[in-house]
């Protein structure tokens, strides 16, 4: 098997991102793998993509297992591809924890997009990563916006009570619930109220949708009451709405469509969207600039067979951490900034 | 962690509805460890494709019971080659006669699995063929 990075694709020796720019979709589809497999390498094809960032709507749509959502995701998809956009599709699905091994199926429903070329759909094993997304998902998302999707949807796995990445990941989040799942209690439960941009109340053809609808709006302080969802919007706030849909049909879904149209443009006009991006990439960075720190220093002081020593003494108490660490952080601190 | 789980696209092109086979052999592959694509019945030799290329898969492995093999498997394999993903392994399973066999084999298709192989003999190949 061929190494992942440097490869020659059909003799071509163009960089990957600048494939993936083009729309090359061999190319889209090989970048992604290497973010999961040897994120480092990757990073070289990142850095070129960067600026080309940015100008997608990351839509989440998360909620238990069951629930439809990667019906609703194709019912969205066919939605924005009729007003032209092209779309990108995240399913992240579970891998087992004893092989390893994944069985990512969100495809089943999603079976007329495969040959739709303004369409890309990627399923990502979330490796042993919990809240609901994979390491890999937040670098793929960048690598679809580069590519000129204008919309990507980002399906998580859907343990239902931990999908906290989602939030920091995406731009409007879209929280599914199914009547009589027992998720009227569960959603305070799982503080899945404050995640929630948009509500879809999905299956709403079963009994019970419309007291799902009332307990939500109960709990969101909007209910049966018209006039405190108005006034929150001209105060500029967002009421997350609910929609009833039953993605099977696709019925309600042009209203959820709709709603999450309606988010994004909230989120431009309020100024929200930078806020939001702003503290996004500052995440980033810190995390960016905490694993190459960590690296280069674990592997300076492995390299010297130093690390056990020190662990050694520690357990001796010849040494407490904390002037162990002291110690330990000594060379970089003088070289790189003390001089 | 740098792991790199083998990916594997199991498909069924053709009319058959008879995937009990492809969900044994995905659930097989999974617990050996890889990460399995499963798209359900009746794909067309382009959504397989286009879908092997966008997950970029290692290996495509195509059941088909509905006897259409022989249009069906090389079509696949041909459309790999157009998409420049021809390094992509495709390998068959079904009710295949064995000169059938030696045809899908010059066109392309690398190994063809025909009833009463084990799941652990297509686990070993797909593991010795891709070897990461």
């Amino acid at each position: 098997m061929e190494p992942l990075s440097g490869i020659k694709i059909g003799g071509s020796s163009v960089s990957l991102a600048e494939r993936v720019l083009r729309g090359d979709v061999r190319a889209t589809g090989r970048l992604i793998s290497l973010i999961e497999n040897a994120p480092e390498e990757a990073e070289q094809e990142l850095r070129a993509l960067h600026a080309y960032t940015g100008n997608a709507h990351v839509v989440g749509i998360t909620g238990s297992p069951g629930i439809g959502k990667s019906t609703l995701t194709d019912r969205l998809a066919k939605r924005w591809r009729k007003e032209g956009f092209q779309v990108g599709i995240i399913a992240v699905d579970p891998n087992s924890p004893f092989s390893g091994g994944a069985l990512l199926g969100d495809r089943v429903r999603m079976q007329d997009l495969a040959t739709d070329p303004g369409v890309f759909i990627r399923s990502m094993g979330a490796r042993g990563r919990l809240g609901g997304l994979a390491r890999a998902t937040h670098n793929a998302i960048r690598v679809l916006d580069a590519a000129g999707k204008g919309v990507i949807f980002v399906e998580t796995v859907g343990v239902g009570q931990s999908e906290v990445d989602i939030v920091r990941t995406a731009d409007t989040v879209v929280v599914g619930l199914v009547p009589g799942m027992g998720d009227d209690i569960q959603t305070i439960k799982a503080g899945i109220l404050e995640i929630a941009d948009v509500f879809a109340i999905n299956k709403a053809d079963r009994p019970d949708a419309n007291r799902l609808v009332i307990e939500l709006q109960m709990a969101l302080g909007t209910s049966g009451n018209a006039d405190t969802g108005a006034s929150a919007r001209t105060e500029g706030r967002w009421i997350p709405p609910i929609e009833q849909t039953i993605a099977s049909t696709g019925e309600g879904t042009g209203a959820l469509r709709k709603a999450i149209a309606d988010h994004w443009e909230h989120l431009q006009r309020s100024g929200e969207l930078e806020t939001r991006r702003r503290a996004r990439y500052e995440a980033e960075l810190q995390s960016v600039v905490e694993d190459h720190w960590r690296k280069r220093f674990f592997e300076y002081w492995q390299q010297r067979g130093h690390w056990e020593q020190v662990v050694e003494q520690l357990l001796r108490k010849e040494i407490d951490p904390f002037t162990a660490a002291q110690q330990l952080l000594s060379p970089f601190l003088d070289s790189e900034i003390g001089g | 962690m740098a792991e790199r789980p083998i990916r594997v696209l199991i498909a069924k092109p053709g009319l058959d509805g008879h995937d009990r086979g492809a969900k044994v052999l995905a659930r097989a592959l999974r617990d050996a460890g890889m990460e399995v694509i499963y798209t359900g019945l009746r794909q067309t030799p382009e959504q397989i494709a286009a879908t092997a290329t966008q997950e970029d898969v290692h290996v495509v492995g195509l059941s088909c019971l509905s006897g259409a093999h022989l249009e069906l498997f090389p079509r696949v394999v041909q459309l790999l080659k157009e998409q420049q993903a021809d390094d992509i392994v495709v390998l068959g399973g079904g009710t295949i006669p064995s000169e059938d066999i030696t045809a899908l084999k010059k066109q392309g298709v690398a190994e063809v699995f025909t009833p009463g192989t084990s799941t652990q003999e297509v686990v070993e190949f797909v593991k010795r063929t891709v070897q990461l």
